[in-house]
């Protein structure tokens, strides 16, 4: 595997991390209940500490000369490396919940793996995150079991952003190119083996919750490649505006 | 200038420097100082965070280099280490102790259950009145590191420090 293909891949990782936490403090002063609003902002703050441990370490990997804010904050739309699902709009408090329960689970499976890799910085930062990631899982799955087991309102809302967002995991579960490389290289995850653990972990909650679980089908793709839906440019309009417009300022 | 001061006497220096949430913790007791070492003339510290995203750290390089620097006018340098990840395991008994009197739950030790998915209700003890019924609000508190709990005795509201 190559430098700069080293380098896309822990990009992806970082950008992940950065928009859900982007997306997760847009709510902050939002929240359903005072408690909410804070566990929303603590995940937030938790993805992008993590996000600033990917974002510097895949700066040196590239060895351009980048660092985390460079990337975070000089980069467009079309050079960000995220899975789409996690740039779709917060909506109402039972989307935030099923996109976080459905990347959560994906994440904890993949920082559980990634702490196998031969490079020792990303199972460094895996078994930083896994500590958090795990809380957050929890979080998000005891909602998901909450709401679908809950009133006949809240069940027919978070099915429904259930069946919306389904269309949105596939592409964090299916290997391209790159993820194979990464994988072959010993750096990466096997994405086939997590995907069948990633479908009985989630199923277990689904059913708990007394959701039905959508089938699969089609399956929206294309973030890891830097094709991204229209809600990203606005994330990034104002995630970017301040460095943008002062870009020599200094803290 | 040279240092007449040993590695240990600096491991004692930095009991100084507080944790800028919790300032009844000093950062060694938080177990956030890894390694103190000479590297030629650079006294490098290692520290290392509690949480990925915790806001603090700035905060604490900062005090750290600064109360070395009054002692000191050689070169400090802060180093951040990710691994081994921190755990409430390093957190001293003493520092448990502190935890304690000011408010705050200290976390239980070595748990085994840490990566479960939904982990079984722990009996957390009210800070305060030392009852033993107690309630969880939420898992996510006023910062990071602390869970939100009530309890059900006294009815206060009280801070947990998370167990990771």
């Amino acid at each position: 595997m190559e430098q700069h293909e080293k380098f896309e891949y822990i990009l992806r990782l970082g950008d992940n991390a950065l928009v859900l936490g982007q997306r997760l403090g847009e709510w902050c002063g939002h929240g359903p209940a005072l408690e909410e609003d804070i566990a929303l902002t603590n995940i937030s703050l938790d993805l992008i500490g993590q996000a600033r441990s990917l974002l510097d370490y895949a700066g040196q990997v590239e060895g351009a000369g980048r660092d985390e804010d460079k990337l975070a904050f000089f980069r467009d739309v079309r050079q960000y490396r995220n899975v789409i699902l996690l740039e779709q709009p917060n909506g109402h408090f039972g989307d935030t919940i099923v996109r976080q329960f459905l990347y959560d689970h994906f994440a904890w499976l993949f920082y559980n793996e990634l702490m196998k890799s031969n490079d020792d910085q990303l199972v460094a930062i895996a078994a930083k995150s896994i500590k958090e990631v795990t809380y957050h899982r929890r979080h998000s799955s005891e909602w998901i079991i909450r709401l679908g087991d809950g009133t006949a309102e809240s069940k027919e809302k978070v099915q429904d952003s259930l069946d919306r967002l389904w269309v949105y995991s596939g592409e964090m579960l299916t290997p391209d190119s790159l993820d194979k490389k990464a994988q072959e290289a010993g750096i990466g995850v096997d994405l086939d083996v997590l995907k069948k653990d990633w479908h009985v972990n989630v199923k277990g909650v689904i059913e708990q919750a007394t959701l039905t679980l959508p089938e699969d089908g089609w399956m929206h793709s294309g973030g890891k490649k830097g094709m991204h839906s229209e809600h990203l440019g606005y994330i990034l309009a104002e995630m970017q505006h301040i460095p943008r417009a002062y870009p020599d300022a200094k803290w | 200038m040279t240092s007449t001061l040993s590695i240990e006497d600096i491991w004692k220096l930095l009991t100084e420097v507080k944790d800028p949430e919790i300032p009844v913790l000093n950062v060694v007791d938080m177990g956030i100082v890894r390694n103190i070492q000479w590297n030629d003339d650079v006294l490098e510290v290692t520290i290392t965070p509690t949480y990925s995203g915790c806001p603090a750290m700035d905060v604490i390089s900062l005090n750290i280099k600064s109360i070395l620097h009054k002692h000191f006018a050689e070169n400090v340098a802060v180093k951040s280490a990710l691994f081994p990840p921190w755990t409430t395991d390093w957190l001293t008994d003493d520092a448990r102790e502190k935890l304690r009197n000011y408010g705050i739950a200290p976390p239980e030790k070595g748990t085994s259950d840490k990566s479960a998915l939904f982990a079984e209700q722990k009996v957390i003890e009210c800070p305060k009145c030392g009852a033993k019924e107690t309630t969880k609000v939420s898992e996510f508190g006023s910062t990071s590191c602390k869970a939100h709990y009530k309890c059900n005795v006294c009815l206060e509201p009280f801070d947990y420090f998370k167990c990771i």
